[in-house]
């Protein structure tokens, strides 16, 4: 059986997104005064999420196609 | 961060000499492999500093050079390397020509990779430098250090793998700083505002900056210093067909894919992304020359008295990202620094021992005696891409050295491919005397011309008389590729007609074009055949030239 890369990655990105959102929620407003005032590691931590976990799911997807 | 990544690449590790097995990657794996291959800190770097110091014809790199590379190596060039199953440039011109034709490539080929390795040092260096506070040259020291040990851990082992994980990093990584720069200047109109200054500033029209062809019509209309003519022909035919169709570095990633068509497919698929990577690259360096000129001081500037280009995304990762983001745009690039460099290091050792040292200086050892020259070799390969680093530093955009570079090796060596694969009659006289020929063009004109503004040494001028000055170093660049490619063309023509072939038509079969059999596409459906993808690639470049006119 071959290991998908799509695992890797999207385990990586959803691991990285939620430690961005969770940096975004406890960290200092005043961090963001760089970034134009937005939460960028919020906002973009869920970007990453989403990303991470819709690279499992076609993961996932292929699998179970694959063993059918 | 980089912990996440370190902890990734054991599991990965392991797990990939498997999925190799029996050249059986997806497509679309294979794809993103083959531009994440170019897709280096050089490129990153290299082509937002081209972004601030040349403006939007920066795209003139992916629109009209590589575009229609790619199309060309998917179309022409894939059949050659994937049914002659040639694993290197060098094995390839043995096959087609001989040993020593194969040799000068290997030497040309090893130069090369010193400086491209060289380069990623200088950036990698200069990074630290800017987030650790050390000095340059501890930088360097520390950079050397840590390519060393990331060979010698076996950094390559999965290649593939980790350029796939590497795009997403840097697709990812750099994205919401392009949002967040446009979003501070206003959009793009506001970019156009902010460039119309710069351009100004520099004496040129305010759309100098923003727009791609409308100042081409004379070298003295836009910062680039080129008019159209030499533009095509230099940088979209001599360099990046030159680039795309002999870097083996980059062909191999489409040599792993499954079949024939797969393989040719795997240019074109990597084509699409390519395409919008501009956005990525090259905006970044023109935003940040935009808040140069007009909010001042944001690039540092140099010993030359010019900001220094090559500080654009580093500058730009540090004045909008916060703590958190920060890290991931930071990894990213590292991350990308190192990869290139220990590739290039790679390549370098194996071309050194296998294609230089086993067949021309010391044949017939032991296995254990070519494995302790190829350690030797990569310890050296890092010493010289020290010094390369340090003649790096002579240059406000490592684009420009880079092209110098390619315009030497990967121009004359087109010519070469191009007769090579198309003309049963090039004789390996022909190719050998026509490959010198092409380099010493290129050595003649660069010693004998100079960027404007310029001391003759590294960047021109050394033979004593200067003919010429061009406008940019990238002027100066595209110009000697093409004398470059020209004179190899002609002398490997001339020379062919003067020589007896060697090698008869039956040894050619697969390794030139009238005799290798057509491939034979009729079962698919119009929509997946390679022909198709291509010119519909071809289209969306053009639509894009004209949009940005």
């Amino acid at each position: 059986m071959k290991l998908d890369v799509r695992w890797p990655i999207g385990g990586m990105f959803s691991l990285i997104g939620m430690l961005l959102i969770i940096y975004g929620i406890v960290s200092n407003p005043a961090l963001y005064e760089r970034s134009l005032g937005i939460n960028v590691n919020l906002w973009w931590g869920l970007v990453l999420l989403v990303f991470g976990l819709v690279m499992l799911a076609l993961a996932y997807r292929a699998h179970r196609l694959l063993v059918h | 961060m980089l912990g996440i990544g370190w902890a990734l690449r054991r599991v990965i590790k392991n797990s990939e000499d498997f999925f190799l097995s029996g050249r059986s990657i997806p497509a679309w794996i294979a794809g993103l492999a083959f531009i994440s291959a170019n897709l280096g800190a050089q490129e990153v770097i290299g082509m937002a500093a081209s972004g601030a110091k040349y403006g939007i014809m920066t795209s003139h790199f992916y629109w009209v050079g590589a575009m229609p590379a790619m199309v060309f190596v998917g179309l022409f060039m894939m059949p050659f390397y994937y049914g002659s199953r040639a694993r290197s440039v060098p094995e390839y011109l043995k096959l087609r020509f001989d040993e020593k034709t194969r040799g000068l490539n290997a030497i040309t080929f090893a130069i090369m990779t010193i400086f491209s390795s060289g380069i990623s040092m200088y950036a990698l260096a200069k990074l630290l430098e800017l987030v650790l506070g050390w000095s340059f040259h501890w930088s360097i020291v520390l950079s050397a250090v840590i390519v060393l040990i990331y060979i010698f851990l076996g950094g390559l082992t999965s290649a593939i793998y980790n350029e796939v994980l590497q795009f997403f990093l840097i697709v990812l990584g750099f994205l919401p700083l392009v949002l967040l720069g446009l979003k501070d200047v206003g959009g793009w109109s506001g970019l156009t505002s902010k460039l119309a200054t710069v351009a100004t500033n520099a004496g040129f029209e305010p759309g100098a900056w923003s727009h791609s062809w409308k100042y081409m019509d004379s070298p003295s209309h836009n910062p680039m210093g080129m008019e159209w003519f030499g533009l095509v022909m230099g940088l979209g035919f001599a360099l990046s067909f030159g680039y795309w169709c002999t870097d083996f570095l980059v062909v191999q990633r489409a040599m792993a894919a499954g079949s024939m068509t797969a393989a040719r497919r795997t240019p074109l698929i990597a084509a699409v992304p390519k395409m919008l990577m501009p956005a990525l690259v090259i905006l970044p360096g023109m935003l940040a020359i935009g808040l140069h000129a007009t909010r001042g001081g944001f690039l540092p500037i140099g010993d030359d008295g010019q900001p220094n280009y090559n500080l654009a995304i580093p500058m730009m990762l540090a004045h909008y990202m916060p703590s958190g983001l920060l890290g991931l745009g930071l990894t990213a690039l590292m991350a990308s620094f190192m990869s290139g460099m220990a590739g290039n290091v790679t390549a370098f050792n194996s071309v050194w021992t296998y294609d230089i040292y086993q067949t021309h200086i010391r044949p017939g050892q032991t296995d254990q005696h070519y494995l302790r020259v190829g350690h030797a070799a990569t310890v050296f390969g890092i010493l010289a891409s020290v010094l390369a680093a340090y003649s790096a530093t002579r240059f406000n955009n490592i684009l420009d050295m880079l092209q110098l570079v390619f315009s030497f090796v990967n121009g004359p060596l087109f010519a070469t491919f191009l007769l090579g694969m198309f003309w049963r009659r090039t004789t390996g006289h022909g190719a050998f005397y026509g490959l010198l020929t092409g380099t010493i063009t290129a050595a003649l004109h660069y010693g004998l011309t100079l960027p404007r503004g310029a001391v003759p040494g590294i960047k021109g001028g050394f033979l004593g008389a200067v003919l010429h000055t061009y406008p940019s170093e990238m002027a100066l660049n595209f110009w000697t590729a093409l004398f470059a490619w020209t004179g190899c063309f002609v002398a490997t023509l001339l020379i062919s007609l003067f020589t007896k072939r060697t090698k008869t038509d039956d040894e050619l079969r697969g390794l030139v074009y009238s005799l290798t059999p057509r491939i034979q596409e009729g079962s698919m459906p119009w929509f997946k055949r390679p022909v198709t993808l291509a010119v519909g690639i071809l289209v969306v470049s053009a639509l894009l030239n004209v949009i940005f006119w």
